[in-house]
C-alpha cells in the first residue's frame, strides 16, 4: 500500500501559508480546519516550511508576542517531503523514528497532499482489520 | 416532514456495484442500531460479488468462501438486488435521485495502468486483468483471444494479480480441471504450449507485494520447475537494514523460500517458471507482423527516497528477454461514471473519507457517497472493504442525523422496482441469481469441479427460462 491510497480519500485540500503571513494567521487557520500543521509554500506554492503546534507552543514558553511574528521566522525549514509512490511502511518507520507528525506529499514538485500520523495509523489498523477480516473468513469456511 | 429511518419511512439506499465493497457496505447499513434501512444493489452483472467472482483466481477457492458472508447480507428483508443493470445506460443519476435518500459507489477499479512504454500495444501484448476476466469467465472478456501457441511469456510486477496468471499459466490441464476456470479458458489453456513463464519485478525480493503464501504456492505446482538467479533473490544493502531495524520476518522468510528457489535443481518438468527481480521492461520490440517477438529489460538498483521508501532507478545495464506474450500488471485504475466526479491523479471519485466532494467547492455532495476501491484506489485484501465501507456508512449515518439527505419524490419500493424493470426487462433477482448459482455447481458436481460458469448473459437469462 502507497501513499496514493491513503490521498486517494482523503479530498487533496491542504491548508498552506505564505512565509510572510502572521503566526496568528497560522494559529486561526490550525484551529479552523482542526489539523495539527500548516503547509508553508511560496507564490509557485512550491513547499519551503512546515508550521506546527509545537513549533508554536515552543516558541509561545519564551516569547510573548509570537502570535505577530512572521512565519518564516518559527517554520521548520528542512522539511520532508513524501511521494505518492512512497510505501505506507517505510512512511510510518520514517515518521516514527525522525518523531514527524506531517508529511507534505509531492509530486512533480507540486503539493499534492499531506498525511499525517494520524493517517497513517488508521491506514495501518484498517489494513491489519482486513486482514484479519479475510483469514477469519477463510478459516471459518467450510469449503477445500 | 420525519427524518427518514424509522419503520414507517425506511432511509433508501441504492448501492451501485455488487462487488464486496458494496456488500460490507450493505451489512453495516443493515444493521444500524435504531435506523431503519432499505438496501437496492444494482450491478451491470447479472451475477454478483464482483471481483471475488471475476477476479480471484480459480484455484484460490477458500477465497471465494467469503460469498457466503455476502449471501447472508442478500438474505435480509430489506435487501434486494437487480443485476444486469448498468448505471449510466439504464439507470441515471436523476432516476436514483427520486427513490433514494442516499447512493453509494462500489464500482471497483475496472481498467488496469498501462507501463507507458514503446511497443505496449503490439499484438501479444495484454493488460493481466482481462486475462484474468477471461479465465474467470466475465461475460465481456470471454471472446478475447490470447495467442497461447507461444512457447514464452513475461508477467511485468509482483503484486497478486501478476502471481495469479504466472500460476495459472503454469498449472497443468489436470490441476485446472479441478477448478472453476471457465470452460473456454480451460480448453484454451489445455492447448497452451507456454513452456516458460517470467515474472518481473522492479524492486527487490523485499519490497514484493506478493504474500509468502503465494510464493510457497508457486514452488508446489505439479508440472512446473521454478527459480530464480541467485544474485537477485539476495537483499541489498539497504533493504537488509530496513528488514533488521523492523525485524521484519515475513521479508526474511520470502528471502528463505526465494533462496531455495534459486539453488533448487530443476527437475525437467514440463514447464518453467523464472522470478526474476530489479528489473524493469523499457521497450516491447516485434516482428513485421506487429506480434511482440522480445522485451528489452533495464536492471534497477534502489535507492531511498526522502521518506524511506527503496524505489527502482534504471542502470545503464540491458537485456533483451525473447517472449511472445506479455501480461502487464502494474496496478488496476478506476474508470469515472457518468455525472460523478472524478479525480485523474488517483484514479476514484472525489471524496473525503466516502463522501463524494464537488471538485470546484471542495464541499460534499449531498446523498452521494463512496466505498471500495473506487474510493481508495487498489488496495489491501478483500476483508480491508469492510472497515473501509465502515467508515463511508459512518458518514452516511452522520449526514443522516443533519438531515443532509437527498429528498426523493417517491421513496418507495415498488416505484423503484417498477422504474428499474421497465428500463430493463431483462434484471435479474437474488432469488434468479440463486437459481443460477445451484444450477452453475451442479454442473460442477458432475465434473469433479466447484461449479462451471455461465460465461453469457444469454446463457444466464435462457437458464433462468427468459
Amino acid at each position: 500500500m502507497n501513499i496514493a491510497s491513503l490521498l486517494a480519500s482523503k479530498g487533496n485540500k491542504v491548508i498552506t501559508i505564505q512565509p510572510e503571513q502572521t503566526v496568528r494567521q497560522a494559529v486561526v487557520l490550525l484551529v479552523e480546519h482542526n489539523i495539527g500543521a500548516v503547509v508553508v509554500v511560496d507564490r509557485t506554492r512550491q513547499p519551503v516550511g512546515i508550521l506546527s503546534e509545537r513549533d508554536i507552543v515552543r516558541a509561545a514558553a519564551r516569547n510573548e508576542r509570537v502570535f505577530t511574528e512572521p512565519v518564516a521566522v518559527l517554520m521548520t525549514r528542512n522539511v520532508i517531503l513524501g511521494l505518492p509512490q512512497d510505501d505506507l511502511a517505510s512512511v510510518g518507520n520514517t515518521m516514527t523514528e525522525r518523531r514527524i507528525r506531517h508529511l507534505p506529499v509531492v509530486e512533480g514538485g507540486k503539493l499534492v497532499g499531506i498525511v499525517s500520523i494520524g493517517d497513517i495509523v488508521k491506514a495501518q489498523r484498517d489494513q491489519y482489520l482486513g486482514e484479519v477480516e479475510t483469514l477469519q473468513t477463510q478459516l471459518l469456511s467450510e469449503g477445500p | 416532514m420525519t427524518q427518514p429511518g424509522t419503520e414507517a419511512q425506511p432511509l433508501r439506499v441504492a448501492i451501485i456495484g455488487a462487488g464486496p465493497a458494496g456488500y460490507y457496505a450493505a451489512d453495516h447499513l443493515l444493521r444500524q442500531e435504531g435506523v431503519v434501512v432499505e438496501v437496492d444493489m444494482i450491478d451491470r452483472l447479472p451475477t454478483p460479488y464482483g471481483l471475488v467472482r471475476a477476479g480471484v483466481a480459480p484455484d484460490h477457492q477458500k477465497i471465494k468462501s467469503v460469498t457466503a458472508a455476502f449471501d447472508k447480507v442478500a438474505a435480509h428483508r430489506r435487501f434486494r438486488f437487480y443485476g444486469g443493470v448498468d448505471f449510466g445506460t439504464h439507470i441515471a443519476l436523476s432516476d436514483v435521485e427520486r427513490h433514494y435518500h442516499q447512493v453509494l459507489y462500489s464500482t471497483g477499479a475496472q481498467t488496469d495502468r498501462r507501463m507507458g512504454i514503446p511497443g505496449e500495444d503490439l499484438a501479444g501484448s495484454h493488460p493481466a486483468t482481462e486475462f484474468v476476466a477471461w479465465y474467470n469467465g466475465h461475460p465481456d472478456y470471454r471472446d478475447l483471444q490470447f495467442d497461447l501457441t507461444q512457447e514464452r511469456a513475461a508477467v511485468v510486477g509482483v503484486g497478486n494479480v501478476a502471481i495469479d496468471v504466472a500460476r495459472i499459466l503454469c498449472r497443468s490441464p489436470e490441476e485446472l480441471a479441478s477448478t472453476d476456470i471457465a470452460d473456454h479458458a480451460l480448453e484454451a489453456l489445455q492447448k497452451s504450449r507456454i513452456k516458460e513463464v517470467y515474472l518481473l519485478g522492479r524492486r527487490g525480493p523485499a519490497q514484493a507485494a506478493f504474500t509468502n503464501p503465494e510464493i510457497k504456492e508457486v514452488g508446489e505446482l505439479a508440472d512446473a520447475d521454478v527459480t530464480a538467479l541467485p544474485d537477485e533473490v539476495e537483499l541489498d544493502p539497504l533493504s537488509q537494514a530496513d528488514v533488521e531495524r523492523n525485524q521484519d520476518r515475513a521479508t526474511l522468510k520470502k528471502v528463505e523460500l526465494l533462496r531455495e528457489y534459486a539453488t533448487r535443481k530443476p527437475l525437467g518438468r514440463s514447464k518453467k517458471l523464472v522470478i526474476r527481480f530489479l528489473v524493469s521492461p523499457v521497450e516491447l520490440c516485434g516482428n513485421e507482423a506487429g506480434q511482440v517477438v522480445a522485451m528489452r529489460l533495464v536492471r534497477n538498483r534502489l535507492e531511498a527516497t526522502a521518506a524511506g521508501t527503496l524505489q527502482a532507478k534504471p542502470t545503464d545495464q540491458f537485456e533483451t528477454l525473447p517472449v511472445g506474450l506479455v501480461f502487464r500488471s502494474v496496478g488496476y485504475r478506476g474508470v469515472a461514471l457518468p455525472g460523478v466526479p472524478f479525480q485523474e491523479s488517483w484514479g476514484v471519485i472525489f471524496n473525503a473519507n466516502g463522501r463524494v466532494l464537488d471538485p470546484d467547492t471542495k464541499q460534499p455532495i449531498v446523498g452521494l457517497y463512496a466505498a471500495g476501491w473506487i474510493k481508495r484506489g487498489p488496495s489491501g485484501v478483500i476483508g480491508t472493504n469492510k472497515p473501509d465501507a465502515a467508515q463511508t456508512v459512518a458518514c452516511m449515518m452522520e449526514d443522516l442525523a443533519a438531515g443532509r439527505i437527498l429528498q426523493p419524490e417517491e421513496p418507495d419500493p415498488s416505484a423503484a422496482e417498477r422504474l428499474i424493470r421497465s428500463r430493463q426487462p431483462r434484471c435479474v433477482s437474488y432469488q434468479d441469481w440463486l437459481k443460477l448459482n445451484e444450477i452453475e455447481v451442479s454442473r460442477g458436481r458432475a465434473a469433479g469441479r466447484p461449479r462451471v460458469k455461465f460465461t453469457r448473459v444469454n446463457d444466464m437469462l435462457a437458464a433462468l427460462g427468459r
